[in-house]
This record gives C-alpha cells, structure tokens and sequence, in this order.
C-alpha cells in the first residue's frame, strides 16, 4: 500500500549551486504524480531527495523536511532504511550486468541478507508479473543474464528489482525516455496498474505521458516549484503563465 | 570530372591497403620475437625433457641426469605465498582507490607509493626483504622469498583493480544503492563483481611477472638443491636454477637450463590459461 | 520563441476562420437587404456565397485536425483550435439561416406586399450586431465583449416569442395574409436561429480565452451541477 508524501521548505544544493528553493507540496497516496519541467529545473535534483540518494554526492546538501507517512525521511531514520522503503527507477536501464534475471530480482533482498529460497522464488515471480515481464523470462530465469535483454525489457526488469523489495513509494525518473514508443506503452500501462498498490512519481519531459498517466502533475522551472495541480488543469488550463508558456512550447 | 574521382578512389584504395600493411608488419614485428624466443627454447631444451625433470632432483656436479622437480614444486610455493600477499593487498588497496577514498589525499599518497614501489629494481627488492626478514629470522626462507615477491605484486594488482572499479559505470552503482543495499555491501558484491574479470587479468599479469623474478630470490628463498620440508627453509625456485645451471661451466647443466627455461614459460601460460578457465565458466550467457 | 511554424499554422487558421466569418456576415447583411428592397438579384449573390462558405468550412475543419494530430497542442492552443472547430460550424449554419432567410424573400415575391404587426428590419439588425459583435470578441480575444453578446440574445428571443403570437393571430384572424404572415414567422424564426449561433460563438471565444465553459447557463443552472467542487 502506498503512503502520501509531504514536503516542506525542501532545500537542495550542490555546491554553491542552489538547485531547489523553498518546495511545498504534498503527493497523494497510491496516485501517480508527474514533474515536469525544462531541463535543469531540478526535477531529478527533487526525486533524488526523495529517496535520500542526492546526498551520496558529496558536495551535495539538503535542508527542509520530507514526511514519507509519518516518518521524517531525514531526522527519523538512515538513508539505507529510507531506500528500502523507497524504490527508484532510473532513466537509462541498468540491470546488474554480470547477474542472471533472477538474481537481478532477487538482489535487494539477497544483498540485505533474505536467503529463503522458496521465498525468493515467489516474490520473484510476483514481482515479474507485476511488472509485465515474467510471460517473457520465465523460461530464462537463471541461465540469461540481465544485460542480455532488449531495452524495454530491461527496463521492466529494473522496476520488477525495485517492486521486489515491497516498497511503499515508486520514483521513476525518465522511464520510457529512452525507450521505442511500444515499450513506452508498456510501462505507461504498468504505472497505470501499479498506481492502485504504490504512490508513483514520474519525472518526465514527455508532457503528454504526464498526461497520459498521472493524476497530479508539478511544473518545476529553475529550481522552484511553479505550479501543481490536477492534471487535467495543468494541461487545458494552468493558473501560471509560465505553466502555459512551457507545455505549449513556447519556450523549453 | 569523372577521371578526378576515379583517381582519388584508387588513391584512397591504395592508402587503406597500405595502411593494413602497416599494421600486419607490426603485429608481426611485436609477436614474432616471443615466437622466436619459443621456437628457440623448445629446439634447445625440449630435447632434456623426460621424465626425470619432473620428478628428480638436480644431481651434484659430475653426475649425469637429475631434474628440477624441487624448483617446480618451489616455484610453487613461493608464487602461492607471494600471490597469498600481494592479491589481497592488491585488490583491497584497489578498492580503497577507487571506492572509498577517491579524491582523498590519503588515496592519492597510496597511488604514489604503489607507482614508486613499482620501479623499485627487483634486486633492491630482494635486498630490501634480505635486511627485514632474512636477517632478523638469521636464515633464508620460502617465507621471505614469498614476501619479496608478494610485495612486487601488489602495485600492479592494486592499480588494475583500481582502474577496473573506475571503469563500472555509476549507474550500477546507483541501482545498488537505491535498492538500499549499504555501500560497503553494494562495493563488493556488486561493483567488484562487475568488475572481477579485468581485477582477476590483473593478478594474472602480476603473477605472469613475479613468476620469472630471479634477483629478489637471490638473497631471500637463496635456492635448494633437494626438497624443502618447512617454509623456514631455503627452497629451490625455477628462475633461481635456471641462472645457477646457467652461468655455470657444466653443458649438462646448460641443457638443464634451457629445459628449465621452456618449462617456466610453459607453466606460466598453462596456470593463466587454467586461471581464465575456471573463471569463463561461471559466466552467464549473454553477460557483459 | 519557439515552435513559429506552429503559431504561424494558428496564425493562419485564425486568417481563414475570418474569411469565412467575413463570408457568413455579408449573407446574412445580404439576406437583410433583400428582405428590406424586394431585390431578386441579391438572393443570387446569397446562394454563391452559401456554395464558398461550404467550401471553406470543409478546409478549416482539415487544417485544425492537421493541427491536432500533428502538433499536440496544449491548453491555450488546444481550447483554441477546439473553438475554432466549433465557430466553424456556426457560421456554416449562419450561412444556412441566410440562405433560408433568402428563400423566404424570393417565395413573397410572388406574394402581395402587406403590413405585418412585426419590426423584421429591427430584428434582423439585432441579430446581425449580435454576429458582428461576436466575430469582434474572437478577433480581439476580448471575453467581456462575448459577455455582452450572451445578454443581447435575451432581446432577440423576446421578439421572436412577440412575432410568433402576433403572427400566429394574424393567420388564424386574416387568412387572406396568412402567407406573408408565415413567411414572416419563417424570417423571425430565422434571424432567431442566427442569433443563438452568434451566442455559440460569443461562448466558444469565452471557452477559449477564459478556459471556462459557459455553455447552457440558463438551463444548467436549474440543475446542481454533479462535478462542482464542494
């Protein structure tokens, strides 16, 4: 089950860099929210606080607070126990190159010490039907590796690593953008099955897979949020002109 | 015009053909000395092998016959203690470079030393080892003889295995963490793991080297004319026999050299080819 | 600025939305004329308009679905070419009301000229400001002045609502009038029709610019809405 996300006063830089100013917002429980945005607003910059792996650069710093539930993501608890909570998606697809498809799967949970083999198996299988992919490996399991599989293959095999390890949120950062338009509708279709058991954010820069797929959607530009609103308002008629300016191209 | 195309299309063809001259020439130029050096061995020593070398002791002076199964059997030894060494420190030091300390002045002061300890001469290595081991303990040894070599493998171990970490591409790494496996456990299962065929050619190479290292063993395994029982001992070593049949007056002797030399070379590309081996076959179909 | 050969198409679609609306107000200006002159060879140059205005309703509907498909408008864009779509079809049939208006002008020219208890002339010039007004909103993108359209569409129903009774009495009490008196019901009911499109217009540029839709306010308002926000 997915929880809702607050954020307050969030604070982002690298460096000198301020990359986020001053973000409020709050993301609703087991929807799909999008963040969209021209490159360098900070969206990514945004996710990566989420999940607490902006941190992992070291000239990178964060203030403010981000509530996941009830838990205060940076006072209550450590990165690593944050990550497990938090499962992420990135925009190029990168499988562990030297592990087999189950393993790929299974890695959250072996690295962190699961060792029940029948176990395993099941949320193996679990997890590569949840992700529309186990109809194609089931046969390959452990004799293909992950690398050996076609883009958006892989790229369902990473969001099957990450539903693996049960997490309550589900960031994706530019899924489909380096897919072909078939695969890209494969995984807008999951996102749209998986909404009812996750809280899923997506970062994009295709307006109209935010569209296509989220309830909500944010407009970041030059690290402030602008707007969010239902995304029917974002996309026939947003408050800011700004908003406007960048989904009908004007600018962006 | 026609005719100016055709031409340059011939010059074009003409230059590319000799360009892949060119290079034919130099893989030539750079194989055919270790092809020679090979063929010459095995006319000059393959004659001296039976299978005596394999199981005998070098015979005193005079006596016709014996082997160099000691030096083999030595050779051994000495490389496992060294490689008991150098590997470890290697790859550990590897993975500090490229994992834990990157940027750190700390990491930088390691990569200087492995660079100065690789251009330390071998003999000064085995004098070195001779002062800090040799004596203290008032005797030569395996042991020391291991040590000398183990501390020359460390720096190439080390610097491969680093340059191998660096080469894993981030997104790897990031996918690891993200799935909040901490970063020591995500370092070694995973990165290392990625990058352990170019960290195993690594030891390979260093192995390769040490293997036919004779100063640094001159004053530490000092040679052994039967078998060893103990480390504390000196032991016979491949390299070490090799030179002492070598500059010795005796022709028995000299062809026991060259036997020696063939067999050094023989076992050498047997162990990385074994190496190589074993490791292909836990590979996945299709891994990278 | 970007994507200019995208406000260029807009820009064009808009250019040829005009010429279309420049097409369907001189019909109806013409029909009014005919009416008011009895002039037989007006009629002609209403029927010729008629067969342009078709001709062009067909071409700017192609040009917005080009659009749709090609450049996924958004917002702004996308409730404009929606509106354009949806004028489009208004001053098509603006273009039909004034070739009605013309047919009922040439068939009383057979008939007798009587004095009908209707002001035609004052309705008409209503129902015409109503279009030209209307057109106005679109060109400017003036919302206010589409507000003011809605209002005048109250009038015009208000003598249309006269004309039907007086008329309807005329024929049952003077059935020697009762020709004239239909045809006139025929116009009234007419020049009526022009200015609900007129008022389709006025709420399409309102759509357009405000991004609110107005549509059927009088009688929605009579039924709780099930999407308001509460």
């Amino acid at each position: 089950m997915g929880v809702g996300i607050e954020v307050s006063n969030l604070n982002a830089w690298y460096g000198t860099n301020h990359t986020l100013q001053d973000i409020n917002l709050h993301i609703p429980a087991n929807h799909a929210t999008a963040l969209i945005g021209p490159s360098g607003c900070g969206k990514s910059t945004f996710v990566r606080c989420i999940n607490r792996m902006h941190e992992t650069n070291p000239i990178a710093r964060v203030t403010g607070t981000v509530r996941i539930g009830d838990l205060d993501i940076y006072e209550g608890a450590k990165p690593v126990e944050i990550r497990r909570r938090v499962g992420m998606v990135f925009q190029r697809p990168n499988p562990f190159p030297t592990m087999s498809i189950y393993d790929n799967v299974a890695a959250g949970l072996k690295l962190n010490g699961y060792s029940n083999r029948r176990a395993l198996d099941e949320i193996v299988e679990k997890s590569l039907k949840n992700s529309a992919l186990w109809d194609e490996v089931k046969d390959d399991l452990k004799k293909k590796s992950g690398a050996s599989l076609s883009g958006g293959q892989q790229q369902r095999l990473c969001i099957a690593r990450a539903l693996a390890v049960d997490p309550e949120v589900l960031l994706m950062d530019e899924p489909a953008s380096a897919l072909d338009p078939v695969s890209t509708s494969k995984i807008e279709d999951l996102i749209f099955q998986l909404k009812s058991q996750y809280t899923i954010v997506i970062v994009t820069h295709n307006m109209q897979q935010a569209a296509r797929v989220a309830e909500k959607t944010g407009f970041f530009l030059n690290g402030r949020m602008v707007e969010f609103d239902t995304t029917h308002k974002i996309f026939t008629n947003p408050s800011d002109k700004r908003t406007e300016d960048y989904i009908t191209g004007r600018f962006g | 015009m026609q005719n100016e195309h055709q031409l340059r299309a011939k010059m074009r063809t003409a230059i590319d053909g000799a360009a892949s001259g060119l290079a034919i020439l130099s893989t030539v130029l750079v194989v055919a000395p270790l092809v020679a050096i090979f063929i010459y061995l095995i006319y000059k020593g393959a004659s001296s092998l039976n299978l005596d070398f394999f199981t005998q002791v070098p015979k005193p002076v005079g006596e016709v016959g014996g082997g160099m199964a000691n030096a083999i059997a030595g050779s051994a030894i000495l490389l496992g203690v060294g490689s008991l060494l150098g590997v470890p420190v290697g790859i550990a030091g590897g993975i500090f470079l490229a994992e834990f300390g990157r940027g750190t002045k700390l990491a930088n002061a390691v990569r200087f030393t492995a660079d100065v300890l690789n251009g330390v001469p071998s003999i000064v290595m085995g004098i070195a080892v001779y002062s800090l081991i040799v004596v203290p303990q008032g005797h030569f040894s395996a042991f020391s003889g291991g040590v000398a070599l183990g501390i020359m493998m460390i720096p190439t171990v080390c610097r491969t295995t680093e340059e191998m970490l660096l080469m894993v591409p981030n997104a790897v790494r990031e996918a690891a963490l993200a799935l909040g496996v901490p970063n020591w456990r995500s370092v070694l299962a995973i990165t290392v793991r990625t990058a352990s065929p170019g960290i195993i050619t690594g030891c390979m190479l260093a192995f390769a080297r040490v293997a036919g290292e004779t100063a640094p063993l001159i004053f530490t395994a000092f040679g052994n004319v039967g078998w060893s029982e103990r480390l504390n001992e000196p032991i016979a070593a491949l390299p070490l026999q090799i030179y002492v049949y070598a500059i010795s007056p005796y022709d028995d002797w000299h062809r026991l050299a060259w036997a020696g030399a063939l067999v050094l070379i023989v076992l050498i590309v047997l162990a990385v080819s074994l190496v190589r081996y074993v490791t292909s076959r836990g590979v996945l179909k299709g891994a990278s | 600025m970007t994507r200019i050969r995208f406000q260029q198409s807009l820009d064009e679609l808009k250019e040829q939305l005009l010429v279309m609306a420049g097409l369907a107000e001189q019909a109806i200006q013409r029909a009014i004329e005919a009416y008011r002159v009895r002039d037989l060879s007006i009629c002609d140059l209403v029927n010729r308009s008629e067969i342009a205005i078709d001709r062009l309703e067909r071409d700017i509907d192609q040009a917005a679905l080009d659009l749709l498909a090609m450049e996924q408008p958004m917002a702004i864009d996308l409730r404009f070419i929606l509106s354009v779509i949806k004028i489009n079809a208004d001053l098509e049939r603006v273009g039909d009301a004034a070739k009605a208006i013309s047919d009922r002008v040439r068939s009383m020219e057979q008939m007798a000229a009587v004095d009908l208890p209707v002001d035609i002339p004052r309705m008409a010039s209503l129902a015409a400001e109503m279009v030209r007004k209307s057109l106005q909103a679109f060109i400017e993108a003036d919302a206010e002045m589409a507000h003011v359209v809605l209002t005048m569409d109250d009038a015009v129903d208000a003598m249309n609502r006269a004309a039907y009774k007086s008329l309807t009495e005329v024929m049952a009490e003077q059935s020697h009038m009762a020709p004239q008196a239909l045809n006139a019901l025929m116009i009234a009911r007419g020049l009526e029709r022009v200015a609900d499109h007129a008022t389709n217009i006025a709420e399409d540029v309102i759509f357009w610019v405000q991004g609110d839709d107005v549509r059927h306010h009088k009688s929605l308002k009579m039924v709780p809405d099930p999407h308001a926000m509460g």
